[in-house]
């Protein structure tokens, strides 16, 4: 077992904050100080909100002053993808329709975790509406991963989990759709959770495809998205789609590792999701895997292949089914009640060209087309109303064999993280990279990815790139997961010895010696 | 930040000409102000409170959707009806015609968010990020409008689904905000039932194919014109957007305007009746569109169907179907059957006739699709057992209860009409009054009054319990029927709530019926007329009228008629007598 387990940042602030030995304000000016040290090479901001932030760290200590509970993340410096609505704190999605947009409510989610004493730095950069998967297709500028900079953090979340793994955050909010959490996690060695769909409540999140949608963190270690996720999650009157489901406090089963008994595994079953391991999969990222493979056995799991037939259908449905729902509810931003508006005036239908056509980029112009013509007269049966039968087909088989296994493993995508341009030209290129991560959206199941090793450098002097493992676990299984995630980030030491090229603070690099 | 510059720099100034936008609305972000539109020069300006929109000119609207709800035609392709020639006039046609109409609930709040669901207002001032359709917000049903959509069901006869689910139907338009509106598409709340009415010419039955629950939308004014042609810019009020609706569905079980009209009164009755709706036509929260259609009678195939919008009375919907009909018929019979094409049309008022709004060009593909927002909506045990205990008594059951006291149809269909004439007459009999004293009263001098104050009956001051009271007194003989409509005008004022008897008592209106009382004024009069008498005597009978009328002046109409006409007539006999035995 490697002896360095993975801090809690979140923990540690909190603690600190909480027993005063460092003010909220000095956290919030020492994050904000690392946002400004290598945000210029990094540039994982759209919005960087220091004014506000350091009122809120104000707060937070005032509150504390008077001998008040500041609540369980106070204190801590939280960046937010600019998808989610931030009341009074311009939230773009990306995109430059919502270039000018200052929502006057809160996000559910943020909402949460500003009552939990979180302090809300800045707005992440994203792929415009969350639509795509290296942050290149953000109409403000891409965002560099913090491991090699000329690489992408991955997406639709990289501006959040490059932050994170820069040290400019102590965690973050992403949304995953079809793997935006979890591959920015992957490429960026961090740990990102999709909680289950409606473990989180969606009110305040742009909608990209609504049946997909979730909240959930990237943050340096298990039990900091543990510890968001125990502030966020729970039924809310907001969201018709929210679970009942009782929310609990998910770091609380987390062991420290010196309580940890030596097989912590032992009796669980953990399926390895065949299709995933094959052909298509860099020797990097698979060497990767198989090595969590072998610890997750010598922690005492029972670990085999599971062939699910349906997987491969999975990321033609998906497009089929969040392109239709975007190409929906991207019809609000039309220039007429908020947001860009084109001077274009000889028409409503000239406004409407006008505002989309300068408002909206390439890649979201592409998904808005497709999802119209997938919903059309004379093509819904052949293409959303199959895609909703290979949906259900997915389900199926995801919780069918999670009946005889208690978490299904696999990457989190088959290659570690690419140059920036490597892809950009080729969209169907990048869509086949979410192949490993759509079918749980699907599904609606939850899945942490988290850093499981380096891939070897693939040209002489490159530095190494982390690779993550993604682990699924059963609908609203999130505590049962993230226990095991836990076991395993604390016994493997993936990233030990390495660290992002790129990152600001000492003590920032999660995950690592 | 770089906002703001670009796009403030443009605003209005108020001055734009024609297709131009004149509103300074350039609201790049919406701050949590009331004024949600419009932000002016350098965002400052207070409350405009309206959104504009550029306006589609003349003849380029060619996007179906949005004409969906337009609320004036472009250049009209007036029709008049042509002139018949006589060569086909052999063959007979008959109308078909099927009615959607859009009920608003009368919901205390809009059917996905908590804002107001409150006719008027400010512009823009019953709005919210979720019905302004704000990135990141979600609906949320309302479960008053699923009760009060069960309740019209039941009404309807219809199959109330115990699971359907909700679709997004997909147009463009500024008044809509998400670029949906919610509705539902391939399983309703309630299909399959029927409205039964009750006619002089005897019962009939409508046919309801489905009732849904949607949403509205906003409402857009069209400025610079009085239509959307011409007009050079349009605002919206966003204050209906977002307020339920439930659009019932006809068959195509309509012949004439008249039966147009007999189901869409009978409709609103129930809908009035049961406190679903206030189905006031001219506000909009009641809604006609009508689809009509001609072919030779006896033919089963229908003809070329043409939608009829903008009708705002029944009697115009009648009307409206009247001259429809009338022009497709006169279009087949001239051999000119081409040009009854699928269009909407829309009825002028002023002009007393339809004009084209615009042509289908195929289908509208309104790309529906489930709701992801919304779960399947599913109805409780609990709910449908509130939805039928909160049933009131429906327009057809009343007129069968009113039949069964032995009531007259005629009277039943005046006494049906209305909620509030249901009402007070119910609660007349209810106070002891007999239903055919009660029927006469509410429909005669009562009714005349309400039409009179342009009130309906649930206003008036006058309690029901002092109409039956008062009818009461007559029965009797406190006072007469004639004193009681004398005392009518007061009773409706209120003045006799606290007790009829008491306030004819105070007025001096109770009848004398002593007859001594009585004698002494017969005598009085006879005394006083000297002349009259003799000429009644020497055989003018008919003079006992002028004595009769004279005693009635007398006593200020109190006194008993019956009594009098005996004392009356007891005197001039003795009187004839005398002067005979004196002759």
């Amino acid at each position: 077992m490697a002896p360095r387990a993975a801090r809690s940042l979140v923990r540690e602030l909190q603690q600190q904050v909480a027993g005063r030995q460092r003010s909220a304000v000095e956290v919030a000016r020492d994050y904000l100080d690392r946002i400004r040290s290598v945000e210029g090479e990094v540039g994982a901001f759209i919005t960087v909100d220091e004014a506000h932030a350091l009122a809120q760290a104000e707060a937070i200590d005032a509150r504390i002053a008077a001998g008040q509970d500041a609540g369980p993340l106070a204190g801590v410096p939280i960046a937010v993808k600019d998808n989610i609505c931030t009341r009074g704190l311009r939230t773009t999605a990306g995109s430059k329709v919502l270039e000018c947009y200052v929502p006057p409510f809160d996000a559910t989610a943020v909402e949460r975790l500003r009552a939990a004493g979180a302090v809300i730095v800045g707005k992440t950069n994203m792929d415009e509406f969350g639509m795509g998967s290296s942050t290149e297709n953000s109409a403000y500028k891409p965002t560099r991963n913090p491991w090699d900079l000329a690489r992408v953090p991955g997406g639709s979340s990289g501006g959040s989990a490059a932050a994170v793994a820069a040290g400019q955050a102590a965690a973050a909010l992403g949304s995953d759709t079809g793997g935006s959490i979890r591959q920015p996690a992957h490429f960026c060695g961090v740990v990102g959770l999709k909680p289950s769909y409606g473990r989180v409540s969606r009110y305040g999140l742009v909608a990209y495809a609504s049946s997909l949608d979730v909240v959930g963190p990237l943050a340096g270690s298990v039990e900091d998205a543990a510890r968001l996720l125990t502030a966020m999650a729970g039924h809310d009157a907001r969201d018709s789609s929210s679970s009942q489901e009782p929310s609990v406090d998910f770091a609380a089963a987390l062991q420290p590792l010196d309580r940890l008994p030596s097989r912590p595994l032992a009796g669980k079953r953990v399926g390895v999701i065949a299709q995933t391991m094959g052909a298509g999969v860099s020797a990097g990222v698979a060497a990767a895997v198989q090595g969590a493979i072998k610890q997750l056995e010598a922690l005492g799991a029972e670990v085999e292949e599971v062939s699910l037939p349906s997987f491969d259908a999975g990321l033609p449905a998906y497009y089929v089914l969040a392109l239709s729902e975007a190409s929906s509810n991207l019809s609000r931003y039309d220039g007429i009640r908020y947001g860009l508006r084109s001077p274009e005036e000889s028409g409503l239908k000239q406004l409407y060209e006008a505002t989309r056509g300068a408002g909206l980029g390439a890649e979201v112009k592409r998904r808005i087309l497709m999802g119209t013509y997938a919903l059309s007269a004379g093509y819904y049966d052949a293409y959303y109303q199959r895609a909703q039968k290979v949906r259900t087909l997915v389900q199926r088989d995801m919780t069918s064999a999670l009946q005889r296994f208690d978490f299904l493993v696999s990457p989190a995508a088959p290659t570690p993280a690419y140059k920036l341009g490597e892809k950009s030209s080729d969209p169907l290129e990048m869509y086949k990279g979410d192949l490993m991560t759509v079918n749980l959206n699907l599904a609606g199941l939850p899945a942490v990815v988290l850093p499981c090793g380096l891939a070897g450098p693939d040209s002489p002097g490159a530095p190494g790139l982390p690779v993550g493992l993604q682990m699924v676990g059963r609908m609203f299984g999130e505590a049962e997961l993230l226990a095991a995630a836990h076991v395993f980030e604390q016994t493997a030491g993936a990233l030990a010895g390495a660290a992002p090229a790129v990152a600001a603070g000492a003590a920032a690099a999660p995950a690592r010696r | 930040m770089r906002c703001g510059s670009r796009l403030l720099a443009r605003s209005g100034s108020g001055t734009a000409g024609v297709g131009a936008l004149v509103a300074p609305a350039r609201a790049p972000a919406l701050l949590a102000s009331r004024s949600f539109g419009s932000i002016g020069k350098g965002g400052r300006t207070h409350a405009p409170q309206w959104a504009t929109a550029a306006e589609p000119l003349q003849g380029r609207a060619a996007f179906a959707a949005a004409a969906r709800r337009v609320a004036c035609a472009a250049a009209a392709a007036v029709a008049q009806p042509p002139a018949a020639s006589g060569a086909a006039a052999e063959v007979e046609y008959e109308a078909v015609i099927g009615i959607e109409t859009h009920v608003q609930l009368q919901t205390r709040t809009k059917a996905f968010c908590g804002c107001p669901n409150q006719y008027g207002g400010e512009p823009n001032s019953h709005v919210c990020p979720v019905c302004m359709g704000h990135p990141g917000t979600l609906p949320v049903l309302n479960g008053e409008a699923v009760k009060l959509a069960v309740m019209a069901g039941l009404a309807l006869n219809c199959d109330v689904a115990r699971r359907s689910k909700f679709d997004r139907k997909q147009y463009f338009y500024a008044d809509l905000p998400k670029g949906y509106q919610i509705s539902q598409y391939d399983q309703p709340i309630c299909s399959g039932g029927h409205l039964a009415v009750d006619t002089p010419d005897g019962p009939r039955r409508f046919g309801v194919t489905r009732a849904h629950l949607e949403e509205d939308a906003g409402k857009s004014v069209h400025g610079g014109a009085d239509g959307l042609a011409g007009s050079s810019h349009t605002l919206v009020d966003f204050n209906r957007a977002g307020v339920p609706l439930l659009e019932i569905v006809s068959e195509p079980d309509m012949r004439s305007g008249r039966d147009a009209a007999l189901y869409g009164a009978e409709l609103r009755r129930v809908v009035r009746f049961l406190g679903v709706g206030d189905g006031n036509m001219s506000e909009g929260s009641m809604r006609c569109d009508v689809n009509v259609s001609v072919r030779p009678k006896g033919q089963a195939q229908f003809g070329t169907k043409v939608e009829v919008k903008n009708m705002n009375s029944f009697s115009n919907m009648q009307k409206a179907i009247e001259f429809e009909i009338e022009r497709q018929v006169a279009l087949l019979r001239a051999g000119r059957g081409a040009e009854v094409v699928q269009e909407t049309r829309l009825w002028d008022e002023g002009r007393q006739e339809t004009t084209s709004m615009r042509k289908k060009e195929g289908l509208a593909d309104y790309r529906y699709f489930p709701e992801p927002d919304l779960p399947d909506l599913e109805l409780s045990d609990a709910l449908m057992a509130d939805a039928k205990a909160s049933m009131a008594e429906l327009p057809a059951e009343k007129r069968a209860r009113y039949l069964s006291l032995g009531l007259p149809l005629a009277d039943v269909l005046i006494l049906a009409d209305e909620l509030g004439t249901a009402q007070f007459f119910d609660a007349a009999v209810d106070a002891g009054a007999p239903p055919k004293a009660a029927a006469n009263w509410v429909m005669g001098d009562i009714m005349a009054a309400c039409k009179e104050a342009k009130i309906g009956m649930e206003s008036l001051e006058m309690s029901p319990q002092a109409l039956a009271e008062m009818i009461s007194l007559i029965d009797e003989g406190v006072i007469s029927g004639k004193i009681a409509k004398d005392a009518l005008p007061r009773l409706l004022a209120g003045d006799g709530n606290g007790g009829v008897r008491a306030f004819v008592e105070a007025q001096g209106m109770v009848q004398i019926s002593d007859v001594s009382a009585v004698e002494a004024m017969v005598d009085a009069v006879l005394a006083a007329n000297p002349k009259q008498l003799a000429d009644y005597c020497g055989g003018k009978t008919k003079l006992a009228g002028f004595f009769t009328g004279q005693v009635m002046k007398e006593s200020q109409g109190r006194v008993n008629p019956g009594l009098m006409q005996e004392v009356l007539q007891r005197r001039l006999q003795a009187a004839v007598d005398k002067a005979a035995s004196a002759a």
